[in-house]
């Protein structure tokens, strides 16, 4: 009989405190519920004081007329528009100089990346020195310094600097002509598309073509020629909808056309060539991550030295390198809010500067803006990721 | 790092505004703690700013040395926090500081909706222009299409934008979080005006490099009353503020200084004898002794001395009583009656 029992009990189930899936269960609910429990105290108590010393809340500010100027919109914005408005205008300048900043210092990087990895001596110690340097300066003393560097080698509007008369650079920024879109624009934009579209197409059947036969096709010069070529077939046709609006000179200032500040470009300029010195090393590692074999099997194949950089040895890198490049450019998005300190009208300075300064509404202004930069993190993780699945590499 | 920096100031005051809801009394915890820690600027020259020795002057830090010769009975235990204009607020309703002195203009939206109250004014301003000589402007007015350079988080930036509103002038505002990089941007030229509390534009032309080479507008554009801020919602704190602040005005209407205040304290005047202590109970009333009064006028100084040694004629600011004259000549500076 006792036999039996032992029998029917086995295995033998260990208590329900002892269960360790149980027990993982529990403790997982219980810290879930300090979190939540904790994040609720906090968040109440923070509302109860606030209200106790009669601190304002709540998000009706965003419809309220702002009544400030900011002096780069891309967005179109008046000192009549709401708070709202002005986050936008905030936003767009933040992710116009992310996306500039991004792409100068991704085309510096691989540039110095390579560059160090370079035969020749003067050429790697350049790059080595280079990065040395930018790499270990704090960024916001890289800002000034520009930013000073810049003002203090501009004349001044009346004696501007001329390029090709339209072009005028003075200590208020670059002038340049503006566009102005007429009528019927929107079929040249439609041709820019169906160039986009061709090209792409173009270049996806000739590498078909050169799988599948060997014969190699010119890619470049055809593409090349629908994409100015249809646009300005199409523009001729509606007639020229486009036309340009110069600067010029009117009191202090040039009035019309379009401007670059000063601001803009010391932000942009330090941004891409701080961030180019980490990129490069992230390339450099990537690169020699590749094994020499395969640039000595490329070579053995009778690959050019350029050819073997581009066909074989950037596309194995890549594996390497995007994940911390990722990591670098969630940097450059996030350090281009250093742009209060030079006055870029970045989401920092407008939204949680100005906006915060008139409103007060410091605890909804600061979520509204770490939540933005948060959002702006995981697109770029996303999208990053998204690319490196693309280019991971596909077991045939 | 700045926005590291920001964002932990800015957590730090929501864990201040999470973690101060006991403690109201501001005036027992300066004196449990034996100082004040008082918010001034980050250098404006005749309001706070370090001396060469790296001592804090001016008239706002005077202020807060008063409070503490008032509340503590020593003019020297101050702890001074110097604040941008824009972490200036954030750091009083955090209770990191206890008081705020930095060339503040009082306004509705911060007395009410910041959850902060003025004491009164130490101070009435107005904002005014500078521009370089060689522009050629006499006239705010003429300002049209100007850049203009400006601090953030001031009242200055908004005024700014009314005022070329209202006169239908675009204008370009260029605005930077530090007042040092505020004037430096505009004396390499980036601006073709510097605008701020006229006090202040008198202040900082000095720190120019050719200072003869600029020129203050005439208009004001804005009413900037300036004086001492502590939290709302601390009564007891405020009273003893802004009885000080006329105090220091009485005082100098009295002829109180800190020369006589000793022999004053003889005087037959009774209002005298009330704010020196000899009579009633003022002090008592605001939860301070009845010398609350002496103290300050002793080691700081009345209304009158604290202006003079600080912005008036004889300084590097050199600006006259005008407004700050008391309303018995011909200003606006009036305290309420002390009794
Ligand atoms: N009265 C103005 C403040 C004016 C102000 O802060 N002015 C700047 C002039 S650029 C200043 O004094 N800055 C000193 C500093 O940031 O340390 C207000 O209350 O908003």
């Amino acid at each position: 009989m006792a036999v039996e029992r032992v029998a029917e009990r086995a295995p033998a189930r260990p208590p329900v405190w002892n269960d360790p899936r149980f027990r993982a269960i529990f403790f997982q609910a219980l810290v879930l519920a300090l979190v939540i429990g904790v994040g609720a105290y906090l968040v109440n108590n923070t509302l109860t004081n606030m209200e106790k010393r009669g601190i304002a809340s709540g998000f009706g500010f965003l419809g309220t007329t702002a009544g400030f100027s900011i002096s780069t919109t891309l967005v179109p914005y008046t000192e009549e528009s709401t708070y709202g408005r002005a986050f936008l205008v905030g936003l767009a300048n933040t992710l116009l100089v992310s996306v500039i900043g991004v792409f100068f210092a991704t085309i510096l990087g691989f540039i110095v990346g390579i560059a160090r990895l370079s035969r020749n001596w003067l050429v790697a110690k350049l790059a080595a020195v280079y990065i040395e340097t930018l790499r270990n300066i704090p960024l916001l003393l890289q800002i000034f310094f520009w930013y000073f560097a810049v003002l203090r080698n501009l004349p001044s509007p009346r004696q501007s600097f001329i390029l090709f008369d339209i072009f005028y650079l003075n200590i208020r920024g670059l002038n340049t002509p503006a566009p102005v879109f007429e009528e019927g624009f929107g079929w040249v934009l439609l041709s820019a598309v169906v160039a986009v579209a061709a090209a792409v197409s173009i270049v996806r059947w000739a590498r078909r073509r050169r799988e599948e036969t060997g014969r190699p096709f010119h890619t470049v010069y055809t593409s090349l020629a629908i994409l100015f070529g249809l646009p300005t077939l199409a523009t001729l046709l509606a007639g020229s909808p486009l036309h340009w609006e110069y600067a010029v000179l009117e009191g202090f200032n040039f009035q019309g056309g379009m401007v670059m500040s000063p601001e803009l470009v010391a932000l942009v300029f330090s941004l891409s060539t701080y961030t180019a010195s980490f990129i490069g090393e992230i390339v450099r590692a990537g690169i020699m991550a590749v094994n020499r074999g395969q640039t000595e099997a490329a070579y053995a194949v009778g690959l050019s030295p350029g050819l073997t950089l581009r066909l074989v040895v950037i596309p194995q890198a890549l594996r390497v390198i995007i994940p911390p490049l990722t990591s670098q450019y969630l940097n450059l998005t996030k350090n281009s809010s250093l742009a209060s300190a030079i006055a870029y009208p970045d989401l920092v300075l407008v939204f949680a500067g100005t906006v915060l300064n008139q409103t007060g509404q410091a605890v909804e202004i600061i979520a509204i803006t770490m939540a933005v930069y948060l959002t702006i993190s995981l697109l770029i993780s996303m999208f990053m990721n998204w690319y490196n699945r693309k280019m991971a590499l596909v077991e045939r | 790092m700045i926005r590291t920096i920001f964002y932990a100031l800015t957590a730090a005051a929501t864990a201040g505004l999470v973690a101060s809801a006991a403690s109201a009394g501001t005036l027992d915890d300066v004196k449990k703690k034996g100082f004040i820690q008082c918010g001034v600027s980050e250098g404006l020259p005749g309001f706070s700013a370090p001396d060469t020795a790296g001592n804090w002057t001016g008239l706002d830090v005077d202020f807060c040395k008063a409070l503490a010769a008032a509340v503590l009975g020593d003019a020297s235990k101050v702890k001074y926090s110097p604040l941008s204009a824009k972490v200036r607020f954030t750091a009083l309703q955090s209770g990191e500081i206890d008081l705020l002195s930095r060339n503040t203009t009082w306004t509705l939206v911060r007395d009410t909706s910041l959850g902060l109250n003025f004491a009164g004014v130490m101070f009435y301003d107005g904002q005014g222009f500078m521009v370089p000589k060689k522009l050629g402007v006499k006239s705010a007015k003429e300002l049209k299409g100007a850049s203009v350079c400006v601090q953030i988080g001031t009242t200055t930036e908004l005024n700014m934008a009314d005022f070329f509103r209202a006169n239908k002038l675009d204008y370009k505002p260029v605005v930077f979080e530090k007042a040092d990089e505020t004037l430096a941007a505009y004396d390499t030229g980036r601006c073709d005006a510097f605008t701020t509390d006229a006090s202040g534009l008198a202040a900082y032309r000095i720190k120019l490099k050719d200072p003869q080479g600029h020129l203050i507008l005439p208009e004001l554009i804005s009413k900037e009353p300036l004086g001492p801020v502590v939290r709302h919602g601390d009564d007891q704190w405020l009273d003893v503020n802004r009885w000080l602040i006329y105090a220091l005005l009485e005082a100098e209407e009295l002829g109180v200084d800190s020369k006589n205040v000793d022999e004053q304290k003889k005087s037959a005047n009774p209002n005298t004898k009330r704010l020196l202590g000899v009579e009633g109970d003022m002090g008592k009333n605001l939860g301070l002794d009845n010398d609350w009064a002496v103290r300050p006028i002793k080691q700081v100084g009345n209304y009158a001395e604290i202006f003079d040694r600080n912005v008036g004629p004889k300084t590097t600011l050199g600006l006259e009583r005008g407004t700050n004259a008391l309303w018995n000549k011909g200003g606006l500076m009036y305290s309420m009656p002390i009794r």
